[in-house]
């Protein structure tokens, strides 16, 4: 998703320059109230990570794989500023030692990627929690569903740039069909390794990960006669209670309802901004004969006979599958002793 | 940066020529000013887009950076190459025929612009990576004032990208010895946990490296240890290249 030059115009690529430095020079000062006077060996590390994650290829089906892009992934761990920072600092390293994505389009990457995909990442995150129990587990779903609404959000927001400095006659129908639907593949694929990711890290630091902070069950001790009492006060063990899966479920059910209303709220409301646009200029009529234009869920559910309903039925039943996946993986103690076993391998 | 061999990268290519030894926050304004016009030139000023192509060999020409390297390391632009095959197809308005396939005309001036002006950026962001060494490029962006703090991040990460990568090499080794592969999705999960270990190891790193910082004496900032000034005909070689560039623009948009 590296951006090169050229691919937007010069006006464009200094109006996004001037936005990601704003959006930096804002992370700089609030990094602070997260990392303190630890920011930089601990952000450079993040940032390590990251730039090591990128290079990580997991399998996506036979013969294909992806990697990650990692936004929401290091905004769950560290925070959102310091993600904001750790990102930029990728880009910037990978612009300028390896010339991958280009150094006008640097502003335009760190827009997409270092801030977008942060931001929407890291709210909707946020707002996922907050309607989850208050366990650390939670974490896991809502990383994932961070991740899954933040790639496809990230590509909207580029075909926006694209429609306003691309230096290209595509239509804005097609493409955002196109890119939609690749980065919506793309942001499941995203979902599933930050989930799996951070529910490995959940397992062994629980207290590493930002988005679990203040959600860690207070300790208990239990007496000899089978009474619990709050424990002294001290830092509480890492360990946490694992309790039924059920409300965990209803919880996701609820929140991925939730979620496809917002998400086609957004998902009808930008497209035909774009439609508007592309009506225009006159080439709606030729959109509809490109190649995307025949697959079902192109342009919400309007091609091919499906109403918008059916697809957001269709978005809730896939986050519906990806939170019951996630689910399995977090409840049980599988997920917690094989993280240890791949640890103790590895040593 | 961190011994004797930490200073190179992966792209850095040692030498001593006129390129070389200008100063890096010179190298990097002039890059970006070279890209900027490059990206404003409009795009149907052919001839222009090869006129820059001549000043970059010109100026690899000078730094001793030979084609078959820069050749080599511009397999990072194969993604947007493959996006800029697709334009012509994909694109709308006037179609014409071309060894019997049907394509669009915008498309193909506007995949012509992608290709053109992302190769560009990527053969003069090869040739500073090739002749700045990290420790000069880090230097660099502190005095075009980016902050202070995000050239520490960007130090530390460069500094522990090989660390954290060979930690990263290690676990897929480990995983590969004991017979595991990646073949699907199912798999990811293994791989995905071997990332969470890598973050708590990356995490605890850092922290151990600001304790190290703290008992060396780190009070919230690093000591700049550059002084070296930087002359007006430091200013002027560096300019040579974006002026050119920028007077290769102008005959080309008023001719």
């Amino acid at each position: 998703m590296h951006v090169p030059d050229g691919f937007l115009n010069a006006p464009t690529s200094v109006a996004t320059g001037a936005v990601a430095a704003a959006g930096v020079a804002v992370a700089l000062r609030k990094a602070q109230d997260e990392l303190d006077e630890r920011t930089a060996p601990l952000a450079g590390l993040t940032a390590a990570f990251v730039f090591a994650v990128q290079m990580l290829n997991f399998p996506v089906g036979i013969g294909t794989s992806g990697h990650l892009m990692g936004g929401a992934l290091a905004a769950v761990l560290v925070g959102p500023w310091t993600a904001v920072l750790c990102l930029s600092v990728v880009l910037l390293v990978q612009g300028l030692l390896f010339a991958d994505g280009g150094l006008t389009a640097l502003g335009t990457n760190i827009s997409l990627i270092g801030i977008t995909t942060v931001v929407v990442g890291w709210v909707v995150a946020r707002a996922v929690l907050a309607v989850l129990p208050k366990r650390p587990a939670s974490v896991v779903p809502a990383a994932a569903i961070g991740a899954l609404v933040s790639v496809p959000v990230a590509a909207l927001v580029f075909v926006l740039l694209f429609a306003v400095g691309g230096e290209a006659s595509l239509s804005a129908g097609a493409l955002t069909a196109s890119m939609l639907g690749w980065h919506t593949l793309i942001g499941i694929g995203e979902a599933v390794i930050t989930g799996l990711t951070v529910s490995a890290v959940v397992a062994v630091r629980p207290d590493l990960v930002h988005a679990a902070r203040g959600l860690r069950a207070p300790l208990q001790l239990k007496r000899a006669d089978g009474t619990l009492v709050p424990a002294p006060a001290a830092e509480p063990a890492g360990a946490t209670a694992r309790g039924s899966a059920r409300p965990l479920l209803v919880g996701g059910g609820l929140v991925a309802l939730a979620l496809a209303g917002i998400v086609s709220f957004f998902a009808s409301a930008n497209p035909d901004g774009l439609e508007y646009v592309a009506e225009d200029k006159g080439f709606l009529e030729t959109a509809r004969d490109h190649a995307f234009g025949d697959f079902a869920l192109a342009d919400y559910g309007e091609v091919g006979g499906i109403p918008v309903g059916v697809a957001g039925i269709l978005g809730v039943a896939v986050v519906v599958v990806l939170g019951v996946v996630l689910f399995r993986v977090v409840g049980g103690r599988s997920g917690r002793s094989s993280s240890r076993a791949t640890e103790e391998a590895v040593r | 940066m961190s011994g004797g061999h930490g200073h190179g990268h992966a792209l850095y290519r040692p030498g001593d020529s006129p390129v070389h030894r200008l100063p890096a926050h010179v190298k990097i304004v002039a890059l970006l000013a070279f890209v900027l016009v490059v990206v404003a030139t409009p795009r149907d000023e052919y001839w222009a887009f090869g006129a820059y192509a001549v000043l970059l060999g010109v100026v690899a020409a000078v730094a001793g950076v030979p084609a078959g390297l820069i050749i080599r390391r511009m397999v990072v632009e194969v993604p947007f190459v493959v996006f800029a095959v697709l334009m012509p197809i994909v694109s709308q308005g006037p179609r014409i025929d071309v060894l019997g396939l049907s394509l669009s005309e915008h498309g193909l001036l506007t995949g012509w612009n992608i290709l053109a002006k992302g190769t560009l950026g990527v053969v003069a962001s090869i040739l500073l990576a090739a002749t700045t060494d990290v420790r000069s490029l880090l230097a660099g962006l502190q005095r075009l004032r980016v902050p202070d703090r995000l050239v520490e991040i960007a130090s530390f990460m460069i500094r522990y990208a090989d660390v954290v990568t060979g930690d990263m090499r290690r676990m897929r080794i480990a995983r590969e010895s004991r017979g595991f592969e990646a073949r699907h999705l199912g798999h990811a999960r293994v791989v995905a946990q071997g990332a969470g270990a890598l973050f708590v190891r990356s995490y605890e790193r850092g922290e151990r490296v600001h304790l190290a910082m703290l008992s060396r004496g780190y009070a919230g900032a690093m000591p700049l240890t550059t002084t070296a000034v930087t002359t007006r005909a430091d200013w002027l070689r560096g300019a040579a290249l974006p002026l050119a560039a920028a007077v290769v623009a102008v005959v080309a948009v008023l001719a």
